[in-house]
Formats: C-alpha cells, structure tokens, sequence
C-alpha cells in the first residue's frame, strides 16, 4: 500500500472541500450566467452594456490574478468601508469573508461570465417558432420561459455546461495558492513535509481524474434527458 | 529616448509604487510570460499534429496511448502538472549530476515543460476534432485523383482541418495566456510574479493587481484581434472566385 | 460609548450581534503564520509552539486576559488584522516604516539579525554584489530579507521569492537555490541544525542598516486600539524585569 504518512484524513477532507467548493461556484456561475444571458439579450442598452462589460473583463483577465485581487484587495476594500464608517459615525462594523466563501464567490464571479455565453447562445438557439406557438396558446411570459424556453435552451446548453464545469474544477485548484486548505494545497504542504512530492501529487491528480469521469458519466445521463423528442439524427 | 525617461520620471515623480524600478519588473514580467506562453504554443503545436493524426490511427497501440495522454492532462489541473515536473525531476536519481540538470535547475524549463505537455493535449483533441469532420466528399475527391495517403493528409485533410480548427485554437490560446499566470508559483517573474511583488511590497493590492490585469487584457484582445484578422483571411480563401 | 456590532458573512446567512464595548482590554486573537522555527511552529501533534507563542501566551498572562492563536499565511497577514479576523500579529513581524503606516506596533521585544545560508561546499566567502553575480538567491516574498536583496542585489543576482520559508528550503535542497537570506533564528533551526553539516552561515549576520532591518520583531495592532497596544508594552518590561523573557529566549534560542 501506499504511505500516505499519516496525511491520509487530512486528504480526503481537502477533497472534500474541493468538490464543496465546485458544486457551490457551479450554482453561483449558473445563476450569475443566467442574469448575465438576461441582460445581454435585454432590449434596455446599459443592462446589454453591463453585461457585456462583465463577460469582456472576466475573461480577459486570468482566474488567478482576479482571485487574488478580490481575495487580497476585496478584503481590503471592506476594511477601508468598515474604518470609515468607524471614524465616520463610530459604528465598528466586522465583515470577515473567510477563504472559503471568497473562494466561492471568485470562481463563482469568473465563471459567471462564461455561462452566461453559453446560456445566451443556448437561448437563441431555441425555435423562436415554439415561442410564438407558446404565446398563441395564449401561455405568460413566465410560463412559456418555463415549458418551453428554459427546458429546450438547457439541451443546447448542456454541452457548453459540461465543459464549463470541467474547466471550473481544475480552476478551485487555484484556491491552494491563496491559502485555502483544498486537496492541492494539503498535498503541496505533505509533499514538503514528507519530500515526496511524487506520491501526493499523483494520488491528487487521480482523484481530479474521477471526479471528471463521473461528472462526464453524469452529464452523459442528463443529456439523454433533455434531448427526448430528438432522434438521433439530431 | 533620455527625454522619453526623463518625462517618465516626472509623471512618476509623485508615485510611491509605480517607479522606473517597479514598472521595469512588470516590463521584464512582459517578456517571461510572453516567451513562456509563445514557447508552450509552438511546441505544443507541432506536437499535436502527429499526435492527432495518430489520435485516429486504427491501431489500438498508438491510439490508446495518445488517448491516455491527452485524457490525464486535460482532466487534471495544470498546478497538479506543474509540480509535479518541477519538484518531481528533483527527486530523480542523479540527476543533479547530470546536464539536464542545467536547464531543470531553473524554474523556467519545468514550467515550459508543464505548459507545453497541457497544450499539446488541448491541441490534440481540438485538432482530432477538425480532421474528423473532414468532409467525405473531399477525401474521395482525392482518391479519385489517386493521391497516397501522406499526400492526401498533406494537401487536403490537414490544410482544411487547420482551418476549421482556428477558432477554437484561439480560445486555446487565450485559455494558454492566462493559464501562465499559476507560473509565479514556482518563483517565475512573470507579469503575475511582477504584481505579487509589489503587491508584497506595498501593501497595495488594487494598483498591483489591478495594473497587472490590464495588460493581461490588452494581450487577450491583441490575440482576439489576430486570429479574428487570420480567420477572415483563412475565410477568403474558401469563398468561391465568383463572390 | 461604542457602538460595536459584528457582522459574519456566511454563504448564504447573514447574523447580526450587537454588543456594547468599553475601553477595558478584553480577550483577543493573535495571527500567526507557522511554520516559521523556532519563532513558530507545530509539534508533530499539531500543537503550536515557539518563541512568539510561548511570550505571547506569558504576555496575555501577565495582562490577565485569554488570547487565542489564528493562523493565517503571510500575504494576507496585514489586511486580516485590518479585518478583525484577529486583534493582534505576533509572526516575527519587523517593525519598519512601511508597515507602520498600516498597523501600530508594539515595542520591540526582540532584534534578531539576518543572516546568508548556504550549502556547505558552496565557494561563496562574503556576499557582495561581486561574489554573488549571478547566483540564485532564495527570500521569502514581502520580507525586510526580500527588500534588502532586491535593493542590494537585484541588478546582479537572480533573486527568487517564496511564499514560505519552508519552500525556499526545499528548493536549497533540490540544489536549484546558491544561497538564502533568512532570519538568523530560522534559518539555524531549519537549516543548521536540522541538516547538520549540510549548511553553513556565509559571512557575517546583518542588521544594519536599520532602513531595512527596523527596530526588530513588534506585535502588531489596528491603528485605533492604542490602550492594547499600552497593556503589551507593560507587560513586556514586566516579563523582562522578572526573569520570565530571559527564561524562554533562552529555552529557544540557547546560550
């Protein structure tokens, strides 16, 4: 058997929290991208602008040097709120964003920008001869979005969300370097301790290794799901 | 050029952390990343071509081990990939008596080594990707003509497969640039090290980062523009003489 | 009167506790970033120790209050004290001017000198920019160490930044790093004395001039909590006074 030299428990909690890390970026990018397709197919400009502006700047931008401006500078920018409010009125207000949460709220951000071209994409790609047909029937806005637009733009969408969500798990790989105990991290530390960097790394990039296979395996399922009523022609 | 530094020097004379010297780490920071990043791609590039033609190959011999490699560095995260190689080669036998260790020794061949291997799987299957949708017609056009197979691969799947597999080489390429970034990691002076020096330094993350950030949007949309310039030309070609 | 209220950013809950604070001196936290020996560290059951851990814990003694360790990475180290992830930094922070336009410090409570380490073949006599042109200098990032050879030496060697002082060894080990500037109490546990014969001290310790090297290792508070900062200040010249400080500067660093 392998070693582990005791970090064995420490391992598995670090992936757990990579995957707790990436679930919760997942809902938070899939909301934050549906806000953002929203707004960029919106008939207002400023809310079209906005969203542009957002998706042209996060993904020109690398994952880690906005991950350590939000991370270092986000802090930073509360404080300095805080301390003002503190010599201002006196009141002495305490907002801790812990790693974690910053960690979910980063990739969350970054990866908002990048499901809400897939939505947005995924959107236009409906029939708008359904929608029409929807509206005839004399259905609201509200229920057409539901029946007919949001279950037929998630089989367009599935492909692009799939692939997002394997980018956006090896993205929280990017958390150990800003000091989040994730998988990556626990091993970088048990590699220096034990100088065997081999044997953790490894173990780490086989665990990355199944968790990708098993959401490939999942993604697979739903796919079959939102693509009944399509032959396989399609 | 002394009256372009002096002029520099009096805009920055009231700057207490953008001054010649910092500014000169982000300038060197320009030039790593943009050696590192230029570097990974080319060889990544000419790695993946055979790579992706045997990627096809009906023998199980070379396609599943293609298959494999590009499965592992695809599925894992490029900072997994980059320890690895540059504390894993430390801990091979010898080796720091040898004279590979000249060129290990220094973090800038580990990282392009982790770069280039997590490229050229991208690119591999990107490419795989645009030989399969060949269109038959074209293939049995060029049997018709009685063209080998190298032949035929030469003049006529890899030209429009190239082209077919511009796009989505762009976005590798963009995904590559800010990929980099993890290279401060391992005490590169990229442009990220540059930014997490002075940020280090001076406390002063918002003019660190935020500096940093923009460079690395003005690189992205130099990219952008370039390959939508290359795509256009590409596309020229393919329309037909009569418009 | 103050009105304190403390917010926690949940993931999704929000609490709000309001509270009233007078200016009486009440328990706190105290960031440190470990591994950092012998100024602090783990044992291998996970339990901090050190130099700074065990002054601490005699200073919040001698005040009469409970302090409690959090342990935070060195870059963030300022702006979680700012945060109030914790009241105080006591992580072998030097005083110098810079950081003291972000924090308050304490008076010093103890100066060690830096020092150069390298291997123990290594041809390097007295480091200067002549001896080490060239070569590949290990510091860690953000560091009076970092600011020194940058400054000193940046134009000629090749200067790598860590993030951990225990990075940097590693690297020194694989043979990728000519020499290190550390701290001298760390760099005689991590490297002397734990690799004994592998390492040497290379030229003489430094901690002049005091525009890099400060006024020695200070706790550091907020800005505003003046009277904190007043109670560790007596409690140091208390310790000092009574034999306390001689005991445990003397349990860590020998002589």
């Amino acid at each position: 058997m392998i070693d582990l030299h005791g970090y064995g428990p420490r391992l598995f909690e670090g992936a757990l929290i990579t995957v707790e890390l990436a679930v919760l970026s997942l809902l938070l990018a899939v909301v934050l991208g549906l806000a953002t397709a929203t707004a960029k197919m919106s008939r207002h400009w400023w809310l079209h602008r906005l969203g542009t502006l957002y998706t042209t700047l996060i993904r020109g931008v690398p994952d880690l040097v906005l991950m350590m401006l939000l991370f270092f500078g986000g802090q930073i920018g509360i404080n300095m709120f805080t301390d003002w409010l503190y010599y201002q009125f006196d009141v002495d207000i305490f907002i801790n964003v812990n790693e974690f949460v910053a960690g979910v709220g980063t990739i969350g951000l970054i990866f908002g920008a990048y499901m809400g071209e897939t939505f947005r994409g995924a959107f236009l790609a409906v029939d708008s001869g359904q929608i029409e047909a929807g509206r005839a029937y004399g259905m609201s806005h509200w229920l057409v979005f539901r029946r007919i637009r949001f279950p037929q733009m998630m089989r367009h969408a599935l492909p692009g969300l799939s692939n997002n969500w394997m980018v956006l798990l090896k993205t929280t790989a990017l958390v150990s370097v800003i000091g989040l105990s994730d998988m990556v991290r626990v091993a970088a530390e048990a590699s220096k301790a034990t100088r065997e960097p081999f044997t953790f790394m490894i173990i780490v990039a086989v665990i990355y290794l199944l968790i990708a296979s098993v959401s490939e395996w999942g993604f697979a399922r739903l796919q079959k799901r939102y693509d009944i009523g399509y032959g396989e022609a399609d | 050029m002394d009256a372009l530094m002096n002029w520099l020097e009096a805009q920055l004379a009231d700057n207490s952390i953008f001054t010649l010297q910092t500014l000169s780490y982000y300038g060197d920071g320009l030039v790593t990343t943009v050696q590192l990043v230029f570097m990974s791609l080319i060889i990544g590039l000419v790695m993946a071509i055979p790579l992706a033609i045997g990627r096809g190959s009906k023998k199980a011999w070379i396609r599943l081990p293609i298959f494999f490699y590009c499965y592992v560095f695809r599925g894992t995260p490029l900072l997994v990939q980059l320890y690895l190689i540059y504390y894993g080669v430390v801990f091979i036998e010898g080796i720091q008596d040898t004279w590979l260790w000249v060129i290990l020794e220094k973090p800038f061949v580990p990282a392009l080594i982790a770069f280039t291997l997590n490229t050229g799987a991208y690119t591999t299957e990107i490419f795989r990707g645009a030989i399969k949708s060949t269109p038959r017609g074209e293939i049995e056009a060029a049997r018709a003509y009685g063209m080998s197979w190298g032949l035929m691969l030469r003049r006529i799947v890899l030209p429009s497969a190239f082209r077919r597999a511009l796009p989505a080489y762009g976005n590798e390429v963009i995904f590559m640039l800010h990929a980099s970034a993890i290279a401060s990691v391992v005490t590169i002076m990229d442009l990220t090290g540059a930014a997490r020096f002075v940020y280090a330094r001076f406390y002063a993350p918002f003019d660190a980062f935020l500096f940093v950030a923009a460079i690395y949007l003005c690189l992205t949309f130099s990219i952008i523009y370039f390959f939508r310039h290359l795509e256009k030309r590409l596309l020229a070609h393919l329309k037909p003489a009569s418009g | 009167m103050k009105i304190q209220k403390i917010l926690s950013l949940g993931v999704l809950s929000a609490a709000m506790i309001a509270g009233v604070a007078n200016a009486e001196v009440r328990d706190i936290r105290i960031g440190v970033d470990v591994p950092y020996e012998p100024m602090e560290y783990r044992t291998p059951e996970g339990e901090l120790t050190g130099f700074d851990i065990e002054l601490g814990n005699a200073l919040c003694a001698e005040i009469g209050i409970q302090c409690e360790w959090v342990v935070q990475g060195w870059d963030g180290i300022i702006p979680g004290l700012q945060a109030r992830k914790y009241d105080a930094i006591m992580s072998s922070m030097t005083i110098n001017e810079q950081r003291r336009e972000q924090v308050l410090f304490s008076d010093p409570y103890i100066t060690p000198p830096s020092a150069w380490f390298a291997p123990a073949d290594s041809e390097i006599t007295t480091p200067d920019a002549e001896s080490l042109e060239g070569k590949s200098i290990g510091v860690q990032r953000g560091t009076l160490q970092d600011n020194y050879v940058t400054d000193l030496y940046g134009d000629v060697a090749d200067v790598n930044r860590y993030a951990t002082a225990d990075d940097m060894v590693l690297d020194m080990d694989a043979g990728r790093l000519d020499i290190v500037f550390l701290d001298f109490p760390i760099g005689k546990s991590t490297l002397l004395d734990s690799e004994a014969g592998n390492y040497k001290t290379v030229g003489e310790k430094i901690s002049e001039p005091v525009k890099y090297f400060g006024e020695g290792f200070g706790i550091a508070f907020r800005q505003r909590d003046e009277e904190l900062a007043q109670a560790f200040n007596e409690a140091l010249a208390t310790l000092k006074d009574n034999g306390t400080y001689e005991e445990i500067e003397t349990k860590y660093f020998g002589e």
